[in-house]
C-alpha cells in the first residue's frame, strides 16, 4: 500500500503544480513508482508542466463516472517506466466529483503505486476538499510573502482538524540576496509564524519557468538549483536526513583565497 | 433494557428520601435511569403519603434548564417533595470571581478561540486568528492576530501577552489598531487595558498600579 500525499497551499501561483511535478518526477529519479493526480478540475496545468498535454484519453472525472477503468485514464510519462499522472478534466468544475469519488481513486491508486502525489488546487471550498480526502500526507507550499503565508497558516488549521495530522511545509521561492537586505521574510520568520515541519527551501530560479514552458520538469537539470533542492525533498520524504541547501551564492576560488588571508 | 450500573441511589434517611445523582456519567444517562428508577420501583415509599426529598448531584455542574429537567421527572409522582437541592454551580456563584481556565493550541488563520471567564493561552496566535474572552486574555506565547477580552461589556479586562504584535485589539467596545495608535517599544511582556476609554499599552511590571488586587504578596 502507497502513500498518498497532497500539495496544497491556499493562495494561488505559489507553485503547487510546479512542486508537484518535480517532487514527483524526481521520486521517480530515485526509482519510485509514482502517480502525478491532477485534481485541479477545470484547470488543470499539471499536464503542461508535465508536457503530457497532447496525450489524454481519458480523466479523472470519466473514472468517478465510470465511464472508464483507472487504468485507462492513466498517463504514462515520456521520460520514467515508473511514473504516471491521472489528469483532471478540463471542461467541468470542482463539483462535479465528491470527496468520496476521489478518495476512492485514491485508494485504488495506493495498491499499485508507492507514492502518489495530488496536486490540489487553489482555495479552500470544494476542490480542496476533494483534494484532501484521500490524501495521507500533507506537503504546504508557501512563498515568502506575507499573503501566502497567512494562506498558508488558514490551510494548515484545515488539514491540522482534518484526518491529516502533521503538514510538511515547503519555502518556494525564497531569494537569497533580498532577504539579505531585509526585503524579504526569511525562512525563520515565516516558521516562527506556521509552526510546522520544514521539508525543503527552494531557491528563485529561472530554469524553473523555463523547464515548465518546454514541459520538462526542472528536477531533470541538474545545474538548476531549485532542481536540487527538490530532489532534496524528494530524498527527506523517503526518510533520508539530508541538510537544508545553503543559500550562500557560490563564490569564486580567489574570493576563498582573500578569505583564508583575511582580507575577504 | 435493563439498568446494570448504578447512576442513581436512593437512600432512606429519618425523615425522607436522598437521591444521589452520579456526577461521572452522561446527563441523559442519569436522566433515563432517574426516571426508569421511579417507573420501575415498586417499593411503596414512591406511591405513599408525601415523603421530603434531598437531592445531592456531587461534582456536577448543570444549568438552570438541566435543573429543570430534574424537577421535571420527580414532580411526576405527586408525593415527593423537594425540600433541598445541591450541585455544585449554585454554590460557585457565591464564591467569588471565576477562576482562570488554561487552555494549549495554536489559533491559526480563521479559527476563532471563545471563552467565558478568563482565559490563560499557551501557544501562538496567528494573524487572521481571534480570541474572545468575556474576562481577560492572558498569551503565553506570541499574540498576533485579534483579541477581544470582556467581549460582553467588562471594561476592567485586559490583555497580556509574552510576544505582544496583536493586528487588532478590543476590551469592550473599545477597538484599537497598532501602530498608528499606539507603539509597542517594549521587548518584554505588555498588557493592554482601558484608561477613559482609551487603550492602554504598558509592560507587564506595571499591572500592579492598575490593579491592586492583582497584588497578593504581604509580607514584610
Amino acid at each position: 500500500m502507497g502513500e498518498a500525499i497532497v500539495i496544497t497551499s491556499g493562495k494561488g501561483g505559489v507553485g503547487k503544480t510546479t512542486t508537484s511535478a518535480n517532487i514527483g518526477t524526481a521520486l521517480a529519479l530515485l526509482g519510485k513508482k509514482v502517480c502525478l493526480v491532477d485534481t485541479d478540475i477545470g484547470l488543470r496545468n499539471l499536464d503542461v508542466v508535465m508536457g503530457l498535454e497532447n496525450r489524454i484519453i481519458y480523466d479523472l472525472c470519466d473514472v468517478a463516472d465510470g465511464r472508464c477503468r483507472l487504468n485507462q485514464a492513466l498517463v504514462k510519462d515520456k521520460r520514467f517506466e515508473e511514473l504516471y499522472m491521472l489528469p483532471a478534466a478540463q471542461t467541468r468544475d470542482k463539483n462535479s466529483v465528491s470527496p468520496e469519488q476521489v478518495k476512492d481513486i485514491i485508494l485504488e491508486l495506493k495498491k499499485d503505486f508507492e507514492y502518489v502525489i495530488i496536486d490540489c488546487p487553489a482555495g479552500i471550498e470544494q476542490g480542496f476538499k476533494n483534494a484532501v480526502a484521500g490524501a495521507d500526507q500533507a506537503i504546504v507550499v508557501t512563498t515568502p510573502e506575507n499573503a501566502a503565508v497567512r494562506d498558508a497558516d488558514r490551510v494548515i488549521g484545515l488539514l491540522e482538524s482534518s484526518h491529516i495530522q502533521s503538514p510538511k511545509l515547503v519555502v518556494n521561492r525564497i531569494r537569497n540576496n533580498m532577504v539579505k537586505s531585509g526585503d524579504m521574510l526569511d525562512i525563520d520568520g515565516i516558521l516562527q509564524v506556521l509552526n510546522i515541519d520544514l521539508i525543503g527551501i527552494v531557491p528563485d530560479d529561472e530554469l524553473v519557468i523555463k523547464a515548465a514552458n518546454s514541459g520538462e520538469p526542472t528536477v531533470m537539470n541538474p545545474d538548476s538549483l531549485a532542481a536540487i533542492a527538490y530532489r532534496n525533498i524528494a530524498r527527506r520524504i523517503l526518510g533520508d536526513t539530508v541538510p537544508l541547501m545553503q543559500m550562500e551564492q557560490k563564490k569564486g576560488a580567489f574570493s576563498r583565497f582573500k578569505k583564508f588571508f583575511g582580507m575577504g | 433494557m435493563t439498568v446494570k450500573s448504578n447512576h442513581v441511589t436512593i437512600k432512606g434517611i429519618r425523615d425522607g428520601l436522598v437521591f444521589l445523582l452520579d456526577d461521572q456519567c452522561e446527563f441523559e444517562e442519569l436522566l433515563y435511569e432517574l426516571r426508569y428508577k421511579l417507573e420501575h420501583s415498586h417499593q411503596n415509599i414512591l406511591t405513599g403519603p408525601i415523603v421530603h426529598v434531598d437531592i445531592k448531584l456531587g461534582a456536577r455542574e448543570i444549568t438552570e434548564d438541566q435543573k429543570e429537567e430534574i424537577l421535571d421527572i420527580l414532580k411526576q409522582k405527586g408525593n415527593l417533595l423537594i425540600r433541598s437541592f445541591d450541585s455544585p454551580a449554585l454554590v460557585q456563584e457565591v464564591k467569588g470571581p471565576p477562576p482562570i481556565v488554561t487552555m494549549c493550541g495554536m489559533v491559526r488563520s480563521g479559527q476563532v478561540l471563545h471563552h467565558e471567564g478568563n482565559l490563560l493561552f499557551l501557544g501562538d496566535i496567528n494573524p487572521g486568528g481571534t480570541v474572545t474572552c468575556t474576562g481577560d486574555i492572558y498569551v503565553l506565547g506570541s499574540l498576533r492576530g485579534m483579541a477581544h477580552a470582556g467581549i460582553s461589556g467588562d471594561e476592567e479586562a485586559i490583555i497580556a501577552a509574552s510576544v505582544f504584535a496583536p493586528t487588532q485589539l478590543r476590551i469592550a467596545d473599545v477597538i484599537s489598531r497598532p501602530p498608528d495608535e499606539w507603539e509597542s517599544h517594549e521587548t518584554g511582556m505588555e498588557f493592554a487595558y482601558l484608561q477613559d476609554n482609551q487603550m492602554q499599552i504598558d509592560k507587564m511590571s506595571n499591572i500592579v498600579r492598575l490593579r491592586r488586587d492583582f497584588n497578593v504578596f504581604k509580607g514584610v
